[in-house]
């Protein structure tokens, strides 16, 4: 250091800067090859014709003047508005009995909330069918409404999405300040206005996160829409019509463009939150720890087993599916759904290519997820290249895996492209699946960093610590629950992803969950329910394993209690 | 720190592994990609069979729906990764060839099939393996619920007994939906045909985006008729659905699946003898196990419960013509019958 000759007014990049800079720079490099690179191959497709001649904003004029996009377009602000406007309480209030109250059973519960997550998109959708089509069982309950169309759409996507939103809003609630809510405490401060001044300010920028990863995920995403749709168009569903139906890259390019638009936006709001946000946990905090109070806590209770079980029924009524032997004229009981040979030659082996595929997105997701949010979050100066950064590492959640998915098949596949040896191969679909989950394995990692004190840091740095040791003993040890959390999300939604490697699998790496679209879709919905269910209950002993693991390592969580 | 220097070569050995799993391939055969929207059933047998014909070369399939096939090949237009396309439809094969995709090659024995499956042009750049038609499932359990007649006719669909109960593909998102619009447009002409969908349209419950989806939806009562996919309609009553497969009076759209060599192609030899193989007598009875229309004249081809008369049953159907309007009609289609929302 320089400082013993002239202690200079603005620090000088030191070292660890210099170290810390050097891998944003390599990791801005891999977020441009596995986002920003292929998604310009099939985006600037939007101002080509179909033989790749510049037509400037041509094809937007052809697609406004198109009667239909209006409709879809307030028909995807509605699902995904609708949507969210339930979502969001209802992961609220389930994330703050998960972490502040003393209801019982906790583990359970978190364990309940899970499943969505855990499910191939279509299992609700074929759950949905069962209990509320022209056959279901509770076809009564909606007053005759057909549930094809935006209440079917709804209430799957309040299913599929309810764990994305209970995730963030957990690692949100779940690091406290125990001296805010003493001070509050003897200030004399009612518990409303501790609710609305402590808990929800320090809860802020997970629940807009939250909102923006939820309206997100509803307007990309086109399994839903595709089975209990019906009539109700939305752009997720015109980009299939249009890539799929027509194999018309350069409109569905500009569906994909138009549906950037939430992605850019979640991008200002954050910018502008994360701003005001306060370290929620300087070094001198202590954690939080929930005091029992019996009437919060019952109603809490009583609350999260009203969702639990809801969610364990349209769960349950798929397993039940997988087991019958021809809906609705013959529900005898049967095994034989679970012969996938007789389904698909590939039998098995599809589960053992998702097997490999999602532990190899786990483990090395995981490490570039945590590593990135760190560098972006604790590196100092530079402001503008974490800025990009961070810009790149939002897109992915707006973008439809279909989008995605095409897209790296331009990019990889280009002629004379060195990483062109990747295309066809497992690593591919790794390296895709990492890049389509980034977004919300970046917000968590993100969301738990934040919380931290930079001081940390500091005083590591005046203690002459190299920064890759204060990240190694303090950062990740203290950050650990969350970065399990990344760890299990890629996993189970690499078991269930389709939309992108529907165009990236080989001959020999079929995963588990296109093999559930391809039976669906020849009518094997009995087949497509039993693999779901294997993907289920697989994903969930990895789960289990993850609270069993987080259990042996709670040594490094003691430090937070008094 | 140790722990981390242990993982460090086992993280970069899984990574290698990973990269080097696919190319493990066997010494002496010859390992073609086939991409295919046959279906997953078929694959099997049909694979199988040919290998024991041709030892020396190993099929690998890449299958998935007509759409996403289609749509992967085009994309990887400019580095093709396939070797043969074998069991996609024709007008997909046809829109290939006009983007130069395709290398000509007419197979031994061409002349044993029927003309309209082989492609007129010396050498051939397809050759068609079977047809397959558009008809009416029609769901007799939930007739009978509500005295619903079975129709005979596609005029009958407009019957407004069925309001609300009839689903078809959009022809937007799938093949079987365009060539049933099309099939329309060519036997009624232009006019009528118009005004023959919109009729349809007020029974029409949902546009499905999927060309199985209809047959399978009435296979399982979802939905009183679908016009759609005849095989799967044929597999679904095997099944123990309780429907019917309706070959409509004035006849049903078809599409054949065809056959054809990618331009590129390092397996050229091993191609080639693939495509003889797909017109072989052999091939053609494996076909008639599932379709009842295939390419070589004189074979029984007699799917399980699919209904008599489908060869007759086939419109004129002009796929040029077809090819050409797509974008006209889709247009056309769109615009009448899926701008609507949702109906109230």
């Amino acid at each position: 250091m320089t400082a013993a000759t002239a202690p200079p007014i603005r620090a000088r990049a030191s070292r660890d800067d210099l170290i810390m800079r050097a891998c944003l720079g390599l990791f801005a490099l891999w977020l441009l090859v596995a986002v920003a690179l292929p998604l310009w191959s099939l985006l600037s497709k939007s101002f080509q014709d179909r033989d790749g001649v510049f037509v400037g904003f041509a094809n937007y004029l052809r697609y406004v003047e198109t009667p239909a996009l209006f409709q879809s377009f307030w028909n995807s602000l509605f699902v995904a508005a609708a949507t969210t406007a339930i979502v969001v309480p209802l992961a609220f209030v389930y994330a703050y009995a998960l972490t502040r109250s003393c209801m019982r059973l906790k583990p359970l519960f978190q364990g309940l909330a899970l499943i969505p997550i855990l499910a191939p998109s279509l299992l609700p959708a074929i759950s949905l069918i069962y209990l509320f089509g022209n056959q279901g069982l509770l076809k009564g309950w909606l007053f005759g409404q057909p549930v094809y169309g935006a209440v079917g759409i709804v209430t799957a996507q309040v299913f599929y999405c309810f764990p994305h939103a209970m995730m963030i809003l957990v690692t949100a609630l779940s690091m406290a300040d125990q001296r805010l809510y003493e001070s509050a405490d003897a200030l004399g401060a009612s518990r409303l206005r501790v609710f609305l001044t402590v808990t929800l300010p320090g809860a802020k920028y997970g629940l807009i996160s939250t909102a923006f990863v939820i309206f997100t995920l509803v307007i990309t995403d086109f399994g839903i829409a595709k089975v209990v749709g019906g009539r109700f168009n939305v752009l997720a569903t015109d980009i299939y019509k249009q890539v799929i139906g027509q194999q018309n890259f350069e409109m569905g390019a500009v569906v994909g463009v138009i549906l950037l638009a939430p992605a850019l936006l979640s991008f200002a709001v954050d910018r502008v939150v994360a701003r005001r946000q306060v370290a929620q946990l300087s070094a001198r905090a202590v954690p939080f720890e929930p005091k029992p109070r019996r009437g919060r806590d019952l109603a809490l209770t009583v609350f999260c087993l009203g969702i639990g079980l809801t969610i364990l029924g349209v769960f349950a009524v798929s397993v039940w599916a997988s087991f019958i032997t021809f809906w609705p004229y013959n529900l005898t009981l049967t095994l034989k759904n679970y012969e996938f040979g007789n389904f698909d030659p590939l039998g098995w082996s599809v589960y053992v290519n998702s097997l490999i595929m999602a532990s190899a997105s786990a483990v090395f997701g995981t490490a570039i997820v945590f590593l990135g949010a760190y560098l972006v979050e604790k590196s100092k100066g530079f402001g503008l290249g974490r800025g990009l950064v961070h810009l790149l590492a939002m897109i992915p959640l707006a973008v439809p895996g279909l989008v995605l998915g095409l897209s790296y098949i331009f990019f990889f596949n280009m002629r004379g492209n060195p990483l062109g040896v990747l295309y066809g191969t497992m690593a591919l679909l790794v390296v895709n699946t990492i890049a389509h989950f980034y977004t919300v394995s970046h917000l968590t990692a993100l969301t738990a960093l934040k919380q931290l004190d930079q001081e940390f840091e500091a005083v590591s740095a005046s203690l002459k610590v190299p920064v890759w040791r204060t990240f190694f003993k303090v950062t990740v040890p203290i950050c650990l629950p969350a970065i399990l959390d990344v760890t299990i999300y890629l996993f189970v939604n690499a078991m269930t992803t389709v939309s992108a490697v529907i165009f990236l699998y080989s001959s020999e790496t079929k995963p588990a969950a296109l093999a559930i679209v391809n039976m669906d879709e020849s009518g094997f919905t009995a087949g497509a329910a039993g693999m779901a269910t294997v993907i289920v209950f697989t994903s969930a002993a990895v789960k289990l394993a993850q609270l069993g693991l987080s259990r042996l390592l709670s040594r490094t969580q003691a430090w937070r209690t008094r | 720190m140790t722990r981390h220097r242990i993982w460090m070569p086992l993280a970069l050995a899984a990574m290698a592994a990973l990269v080097a799993l696919p190319s493990d391939a066997l010494a002496q055969k010859t390992r073609i990609t086939v991409y295919t929207a046959l279906e997953n059933d078929q694959l099997g047998p049909y694979k199988a069979a040919f290998e024991a014909d041709n030892p020396t070369v190993e099929i690998a399939w890449v299958r998935d729906s007509t759409g996403v096939m289609t749509a992967r090949l085009v994309a990887e237009k400019d580095n093709p990764r396939a070797d043969v396309i074998w069991g996609l439809s024709a007008s997909s094969v046809v829109l290939f060839e006009n983007m130069g995709m395709l290398t000509g090659y007419t197979p031994k024995g061409a002349d044993g099939i029927k003309p309209v499956f082989r492609d007129a042009k010396n050498p051939a750049m397809w050759t068609g393996m079977d047809a397959y038609l558009s008809v009416v499932c029609f769901n007799t359990k939930e007739a009978e619920k509500t005295k619903a007649p079975a129709p005979k006719s596609w005029k009958d669909l407009t019957n407004a007994a069925y309001k609300g109960q009839i689903v078809m593909p959009n022809p937007a998102s799938s093949g079987t939906g365009y060539l049933t619009v099309a099939a329309w447009l060519q036997v009624m002409g232009e006019a009528e045909g118009w005004k023959y969908m919109d009729a349809l349209h007020q029974n029409i419950a949902v546009y499905t985006h999927s060309g199985s989806a209809p047959c399978v939806q009435a296979a399982t009562g979802e939905r009183l008729m679908g016009i759609g996919f005849d095989m799967r309609g044929a597999v679904e009553k095997t099944k123990g659905a309780p429907i019917d497969l309706i070959l409509p009076s004035e006849g049903a759209g078809w599409e054949m699946e065809a056959t054809a060599i990618v331009k590129g192609t390092k397996n050229l030899d091993a191609a080639q003898k693939l495509v003889d193989w797909t017109i072989s007598r052999k091939a053609n009875e494996l076909y008639g196990k599932y379709y009842a229309i295939v390419a070589m004249p004189g074979i029984n081809a007699a799917p399980p419960n699919y209904p008599a008369g489908a060869e007759k049953a086939m419109v004129k159907n002009d796929l040029a013509w077809m090819a050409k309007e797509r974008d006209r009609i889709l247009a056309e289609w769109t615009k009448r019958y899926d701008g609507k929302s949702a109906p109230k």
